[in-house]
């Protein structure tokens, strides 16, 4: 038992599953909306890209907040800049710019190995982060969450049906603009706890489960932070074990949870799928008996 | 409905959109419709139909031109809430996580302070709201489990619990029954009758006469506006629909061997064909569905019929 406690008389350890958890709530929170509007690609796109920025940041000691946002606005500007000089698909442009930028970071990250720990920024290793990162994670993390708890519902009114939205007055421009900066925020904020490759994780698994379990938004949205903040907790506890790895875990984690829903949801699982099925051929039967 | 603080009204004044890419989408376009009144907007594809809607919500800012509502410019009439709009189905995701009350619910929020918390007025409203359109047994329900009719009237409640005033309607039949349709269309008449003001753009021609008591004819300007009694004619329909009309002529000899040399002519856009008998339309008793078509027993007379011929 004593064992079991140990991560707890750590403080760098409660940090850390302290920031872990939180920041998996608030990409939770984000991902009800991502995975329903089928964004799910522009946050990959995202977390790549702002690799070189953290990279750069790390080089001249500057904060990497600073150096993901400045790179993540440089990948969307290339995007739309592509996108309204050529006839390209929207999934090329995503695909053609986040592995420029990526491998830009990479290369970035080599030149100079000693200043920038590529594992922690592709990987992530949210056990050893310093206490400043931590700070500018709960601090992302933390406003975002306010944010969200009182715009919630209109930013559900707006992806749902913008022409309402409109005609109620709401500002649906200001409103998509401030989804899409909080997202930036967040994924920058996660990517030191699961790292570039699985950030895109956090921003979707939590959502996609939770739609397999909910019929309405406002309990979608609960069930999915519940989940991420429970596999973020249980990733960064189990992590101190298995020393690292944290994103790894973390994801699985979510994974599973994923495929529990899957199967056993209890309107929309694979176990409910065929008990309707059998339902509906006993009731066929019956009648069909009945009428004989 | 005399709680109405305004009296609807919808006055478009010489209007002429023209976006960023250079398209001018509509012209010189002008009308006016006042309370308790059901309007149909006719037009072919790209005749400018969403645009007009659309600057009739604020979306998009005319260059000339202006458009007033219940006597109020459009960005105020929208924070009066009274401009709602019901939306075509193809435009709404309906695997979205709502419930059909929830979707009535969002109704509600621009009565409803920043944090969007409904009061116990509001519950009633989306109560009432659904009652009204016969969805309240349907209330807890997902909306993508809904039939093509049910939800229709699922945003047509939505519009009743906003108080919408003006009604924007975007094709509201498509992919709906007939018996459906019948129930839309008593519908839109009774909230007619509590003074609502409602525009229903529609290729539905053949039941534009069985409800709609004027018609605004747009062919990217207003080609005619006014009852449908006056503007619904056979010229007209061929003016805004140019040579897009599916059209037969059933007469003369084909049909009967009498020197009786008048003719039944069926123009269809899309889907139910309006058919007229003689040369003049005229709007048809609501109970005179496609049983008449054969009577040549009146002078003049709308009928409508399902198409069968697509």
């Amino acid at each position: 038992m004593d064992e079991l406690l140990l991560p707890f008389q750590y403080d760098y350890m409660n940090k850390a599953i302290f920031a872990a958890t939180f920041i998996g709530a608030v990409c939770a929170m984000l991902s009800s909306y991502l995975m329903l509007k089928g964004w799910s690609l522009i946050g990959d796109a995202l977390s790549h890209s702002i690799v070189p920025g953290v990279a750069a940041a790390y080089m001249i000691g500057a904060p990497y907040v600073f150096g993901a946002f400045f790179s993540g606005l440089l990948a969307s500007a290339s995007m739309g800049f592509i996108k309204a000089k050529t006839k390209l698909r929207e999934d090329a442009i995503i695909g053609l710019i986040f592995t420029s930028f990526f491998a830009l970071g990479l290369f970035m990250v080599s030149l100079s190995p000693t200043s920038v720990n590529v594992k922690n920024i592709v990987l992530g290793n949210i056990l050893g982060v310093s206490d400043e990162d931590i700070f500018q994670m709960v601090l992302i993390a933390g406003i975002s969450f306010f944010i969200l708890i009182f715009t919630w519902k209109d930013l559900m009114v707006t992806f749902f049906d913008e022409s309402h939205a409109k005609t109620i007055g709401i500002n649906t421009k200001f409103l998509t603009i401030l989804f899409f900066t909080l997202l930036s925020a967040c994924t920058i904020a996660a990517l030191q706890t699961v790292g570039a490759l699985l950030v895109i994780g956090l921003i979707v698994t939590p959502g996609a489960t939770a739609y397999l379990l909910c019929d309405r938004f406002g309990q979608l949205m609960i069930v999915s932070t519940l989940i991420g903040s429970i596999t973020c907790f249980f990733g960064a506890y189990i992590s101190f074990f298995l020393d690292g790895a944290t994103g790894g875990i973390i994801i699985l984690l979510q994974t599973i949870v994923f495929i529990i829903a899957f199967i056993f949801a209890p309107k929309y699982g694979l176990v409910a799928a065929k008990r309707k099925i059998k339902q509906a051929s006993e009731l066929l039967r019956k009648t069909r008996e009945g009428a004989v | 409905m005399a709680k109405f603080i305004y009296n609807p009204s919808l006055e478009v004044n010489d209007i002429t959109v023209t976006y960023n890419n250079g398209h001018t989408a509509i012209y010189d376009a002008s009308f006016s419709l006042s309370a308790g009144t059901i309007c149909a907007l006719v037009g072919v594809n790209g005749s400018g139909k969403s645009t007009l809607f659309k600057s009739i919500m604020g979306f998009v800012k005319p260059v000339k031109g202006s458009v007033t509502l219940s006597g109020m410019p459009v960005l105020t009439a929208l924070k009066q809430n009274i401009v709602s709009y019901v939306p075509q189905a193809e435009d709404v995701d309906w695997n979205f996580p709502v419930l059909v009350e929830d979707v009535v619910m969002m109704g509600r929020f621009g009565h409803m302070n920043f944090m969007r918390i409904p009061k116990k007025k509001d519950k009633l409203a989306v109560r009432d709201a659904l009652e009204k359109v016969g969805m309240t047994e349907y209330s807890r329900r997902q909306i993508g489990e809904l039939s093509g009719g049910q939800k229709k009237r699922v945003f047509l409640a939505r519009s009743i619990a906003q108080e919408g005033q003006i009604i924007l309607l975007d094709e509201p039949f498509t992919g709906v029954d007939v018996q459906t349709e019948l129930a839309i269309m008593k519908l839109l008449k009774q909230m007619r009758d509590e003074g609502r003001l409602m525009l229903v753009a529609t290729h539905n021609l053949g039941s534009i006469p069985d409800f709609c008591d004027h018609t605004v004819m747009l062919n990217r300007t207003i080609l005619d506006a006014g009852k449908t009694a006056d503007v619904f004619t056979p010229e007209n329909l061929e003016k805004t629909f140019g040579g897009v009309l599916r059209h037969f002529t059933l007469g003369g000899d084909e049909l009967h061997d009498d020197d009786d040399t008048r003719s039944v002519r069926v123009i269809t856009d899309d889907e139910r064909p309006l058919v007229l008998y003689g040369n003049k339309t005229q709007k048809s008793a609501a109970a005179k569905k496609s049983s008449t078509a054969n009577k040549p027993d009146a002078d003049a007379k709308i009928t409508t019929s399902k198409a069968e011929a697509k």
